[in-house]
């Protein structure tokens, strides 16, 4: 008997398609999907009819317009959507890059989800959470660890969370020194996350963008010229989302230092160098990690994540409230910071979050991390050299650095002059090929038609070699039959979306009841 | 591998970095470990935790013991939510659907036309509504309320203390409510907002929203209100009674305790493009597609957010809370109309009994404020020689978590705390603090 000849994925793929209506619209009049805990008939004699202790006016008088369904219903509803979704597990996630979209271990899920800690209220005596409290404070020392840092707060809940708590803390540092009305402005560059300007403007400060030289960074002049009495500290990331480390680093933070400014280096891309530079050791004062990056825990469609920042010991008494404290024999929470910045969030952290982060550093111990930045950075390199053997496809500042780190982004505006395919229609094919689409750039986008994947290090070599055989057929249509591409997707759970309720008041509708307003003829 | 990238040894791929630069030793981490002894050194850790099936606790205070129907679970387990990220509506439209059925369920409950995607918790939500209003109104004073959680001010300072003056309105001693003479004497035309608390942090049902809006708009100020959204199921929506702007936890909408680790704050707003211009968080609006019949999704105003307009953004937008937000769409779902009204009903119930039982014992106040309550109220000791501190030490040698201590918050109340009772708490449950609570306390 012959063997099957087996179909390639890309030809074969073909997304769910359920056409599940809106939830509304499955709505029946009368139906349940659970019922309410019944309240004891001693109860009910003891305070008769509750409800006539709330004034008329302040009470209800319609029932809000919620779908009625059956807990079926509501079931297979949500099951539906769920597989119209694509995460880690559903397939090849390397497009999305800066994300680090790596393997969640189910290990630390079902321990994220312990019933002692999912029943545990954060206000309970102490003597009670000791076992959360031990977890807590060892993390945060693993973390200083792995950062070359001496304090942590555990609290920010995602990064541009721990840029506005380290902002929040350059401001305290600065007012505490009587400096606060002269420093007023924070240095970034246009190649960090965004959030390293949106949260220090947050935060009350004038933010100064450097650019990249034709090198692909910014030049130490640049820096030089604009730092100043005014400067209250720098705040950027590093490696960038380029993949390009910058080797100034060191420089920029010496020049803020003798400036009398603080710098906060934006640790989001720190895949490729754990184990192997600490941002501590080079004169950070603070940073950040994005667990749900670097530390596995799982994205979860866009939160809850979890960002600890870590500081020197300088800038301990700044640190939000609690901390977690140990005494040798107990665990606590420390309220007594006279100088912090007070709370950036209510109680302590993504607790679930640390106990998945915890799980992985200890199954990865310091050889593990070590391994994790060399495969990211292997496998990040050799797809590179695969992808500029595509049509179409360039690297801008090749020639200053031919080698990244964790990812690389890639143009395609060769492409987009050749053929009329830019990175937009690209990321409508790629699905079609069962495939996440992949990140573009942050704005301003200084690479035109840019396409930024970041192959991680749970990626297999097979993984990388299934996207960038993908990007190589979507090249292909793109210069034989662009109209393809152009029209893409073909194979998803929908056709082309109509864009513009995205700028026109009288089409958007954020909610059923205002669609349900929009939808007659104005 | 290597040989492809033309290199012979990996750390050559490292020499982008300076020498100076590198970490030459090794962290001091614990080696590599095993699934087996990883799972049995963290559970044996996390079973030194008390949790509630061995602790009866009391407590709420920002963080709710409510039941979780195993469907919220399930769906927030399905790896295709859990593991995903950004992707695009053709890649995630599950996602973006969930989102969009989210914000119309709390559009519902609030009765507003308008919610943004959900962001770290409610006081983040409440400093990010002020920031709203500050930028509709080109006004930069805020009042706030005295009757607020002092941790939820720190954090809304945090947020938008450098755009607004924050003053506080004090509270009628009485009810607890909002003193509408000091509303009076300290609004102006600089007003930005006026944000209050429905129902309050010391479980007050706040009864004259509708006043309070009257006097906000007749100074052009706008009024935001803070919600514990199942309290919806029986109260009048805020955007009936006048409110501009709502904001609210969304940790009741079928999250667990988490040790304070599962919240998402919401914010639903007019649906008025200056509002939703003063927003950086993403906005999920339906649209159509090609195919007839057939649903999709765009981002609103997309050049709103940080990712496009850096620091010129009206606040922080990235990762935020958005599993909760498809967990909340379950919850709210199961509900259903009916469901939240009974459930809010069954809350009130308890708590209704808890006050009544507890009033009984002597020398305990209960409650201090004479309101209708939800769910939380105040437990005064001042009649007792006991602390709250004394009272709470007690309480737990007999598997009992007494109240939030808030002596320090609100030293005018003396010695009191905050107890909290939900649907998950039985008339056992409520029979055996009352019975415990009168034989400790002195």
């Amino acid at each position: 008997m012959m063997e099957p000849v087996q179909p390639s994925k890309q030809e074969t793929y073909r997304g769910v398609v359920w056409h599940e209506p809106i939830i509304y619209e499955l709505s029946k009049c009368g139906r349940r999907g659970c019922a309410v805990p019944t309240i004891d008939p001693g109860i009910e004699a003891v305070v008769g009819d509750v409800l006539s202790n709330i004034p008329q006016d302040a009470r209800r008088k319609d029932a809000p317009a919620l779908p009625e369904l059956s807990e079926p219903e509501v079931a297979r509803h949500f099951i539906h959507l769920s597989q119209q979704n694509y995460g880690t597990d559903s397939g090849n996630c390397i497009g999305v890059g800066t994300c680090t979209m790596k393997y969640n271990p189910k290990v630390n899920e079902a321990l994220a989800r312990s019933a002692k800690l999912a029943r545990i209220h954060p206000l309970q005596d102490q003597g009670t959470v000791q076992g959360i409290l031990e977890i807590m404070f060892r993390f945060g020392r693993w973390l200083c660890e792995i950062s070359g840092m001496d304090d942590v707060s555990l609290h920010p809940r995602a990064g541009a969370h721990a840029i506005l708590t380290n902002a929040r803390i350059i401001r305290k540092y600065h007012e505490v020194k009587g400096e606060l009305d002269q420093r007023d402005e924070i240095i970034t560059t246009v190649l960090s996350h965004p959030s390293n300007g949106a949260a220090p403007a947050v935060a009350g400060f004038k933010v100064i963008t450097l650019y990249p030289d034709e090198t692909g960074t910014p030049s130490l002049e640049a820096l030089k010229a604009v730092v100043s009495k005014h400067t209250a500290g720098i705040m950027i990331t590093d490696p960038y989302d380029t993949g390009v480390f910058d080797k100034n680093i060191e420089e920029y933070i010496r020049v803020v230092h003798e400036a009398g400014g603080l710098a906060a280096i934006d640790q989001a891309n720190a895949n490729s160098i754990l184990g192997r530079l600490r941002i501590g050791d080079i004169g950070a004062d603070l940073c950040h990690f994005n667990l749900h990056k670097s530390f596995s825990t799982p994205h979860g469609s866009s939160g809850p994540g979890s960002a600890p920042i870590c500081v020197k010991k300088e800038l301990s008494r700044f640190l939000p409230v609690p901390a977690v404290a140990y005494d040798g024999t107990n665990y606590s929470l420390d309220y007594d910071r006279p100088d912090t910045i007070g709370k950036t969030a209510d109680f302590y952290g993504v607790i679930p979050n640390l106990v998945r982060a915890y799980a992985w550093i200890m199954t990865m111990g310091a050889d593990g991390l070590r391994e994790t930045s060399e495969v990211a950075v292997i496998n990040n390199n050799y797809l590179i050299g695969r992808m500029l053997k595509i049509r179409g496809v360039t690297l801008p500042w090749r020639e200053h650095h031919p080698k990244r780190m964790q990812e690389a982004r890639f143009s395609l505006q060769t492409m987009k002059e050749e053929t009329g395919i830019g990175i937009d229609a690209l990321n409508r094919r790629i699905v079609d090929l069962g495939i996440q689409k992949c990140f573009t750039a942050h704005h301003p986008p200084l690479v035109p038609e840019p396409l930024t994947p970041e192959p991680v290090e749970s990626n297999s070599r097979e993984d990388i070699d299934q996207f960038v055989d993908a990007i190589q057929k979507i090249s292909d249509e793109a210069y034989s039959t662009p109209s393809l591409v152009e029209e893409a997707p073909h194979n998803c759970a929908i056709t082309q979306i109509d864009p513009s309720p995205a700028t026109d008041a009288k089409k958007w509708a954020m909610t059923w009841r205002a669609y349900l307003k929009k939808k007659q003829p104005i | 591998m290597l040989k492809e990238i033309g290199i012979k040894d990996s750390d050559e791929l490292f020499e982008v970095i300076p020498r100076n630069m590198l970490f030459k030793k090794n962290l001091d981490l614990p080696p590599t470990t095993p699934e087996y002894q990883v799972r049995r050194h963290i559970e044996q850790l996390l079973s030194k935790n008390k949790d509630s099936s061995e602790l009866l606790s009391f407590l709420g205070s920002g963080c709710w013991p409510h039941w979780v129907p195993a469907v919220c679970d399930e769906i927030n387990s399905r790896s295709e939510f859990l593991t995903a990220y950004t992707g695009d509506v053709y890649s995630d439209l599950g996602r973006f659907q969930a989102l969009f059925e989210f914000q119309s369920m709390i559009g519902d409950l609030v009765a507003m036309d308008a919610v943004t995607s959900t962001t770290y918790d409610w006081a983040s939500a409440a400093g990010d509504a002020l920031r709203m209003a500050v930028l509709v109104t080109e006004r930069h004073e805020v009042l706030v309320p005295r009757n607020m959680s002092p941790d939820k001010l720190s954090i809304l300072s945090n947020y938008c203390g450098n755009v607004a003056h924050i003053q506080q309105l004090q509270y009628e001693p009485r009810t607890g409510q909002i003193d509408i003479e000091d509303l009076k004497n300290k609004i102006s035309e600089k007003t930005a907002a006026v944000y209050v608390e429905n129902p309050t942090y010391l479980g007050v049902i706040e009864t004259k929203g509708k006043e309070i809006a009257e006097i906000t708009h007749e100074k052009q100020a706008l009024l935001s209100v803070g919600v514990e959204p199942l309290s919806l199921g029986i109260l009048a929506p805020p955007g009936e009674y006048g409110a501009d702007i709502v904001c609210g936890e969304g940790q009741p909408l079928g999250l667990h305790l988490s040790f304070g680790g599962a919240s998402a704050g919401f914010i639903a707003c007019r649906d008025d493009e200056q509002f939703l211009s003063a927003t950086g968080h993403r906005l999920i609006s339906i649209t159509t597609t090609k195919r007839k019949g057939e649903w999709g999704f765009t981002f609103v105003l997309p050049e709103r957010s940080m990712y496009v307009a850096r620091d010129k953004s009206a606040c922080l937008t990235g990762t935020g809370t958005l599993l909760w937000a498809i967990t909340g769409a379950v919850y709210l779902s199961l509900l259903g109309p009916k469901g939240i009204a009974e459930l809010a009903e069954a809350i009130m119930k308890t708590s209704y009994y808890a006050m009544k039982r507890l009033s009984e014992i002597p020398g305990v106040c209960v409650p201090i404020f004479q309101s209708p309550h939800f769910e939380e109220f105040t437990v005064n000791f001042d009649g007792t020689r006991s602390s709250i501190g004394e009272v709470n030490k007690a309480l737990l040698k007999h598997g009992i978590q007494g109240g939030k201590d808030i002596s320090l918050e609100f030293p005018e109340l003396g010695k009191t705390a905050m107890y909290c009772t939900t649907e998950v708490h039985s008339k056992d449950d409520i029979d055996k603090l009352a019975t415990t609570l009168e034989r400790v306390v002195k």
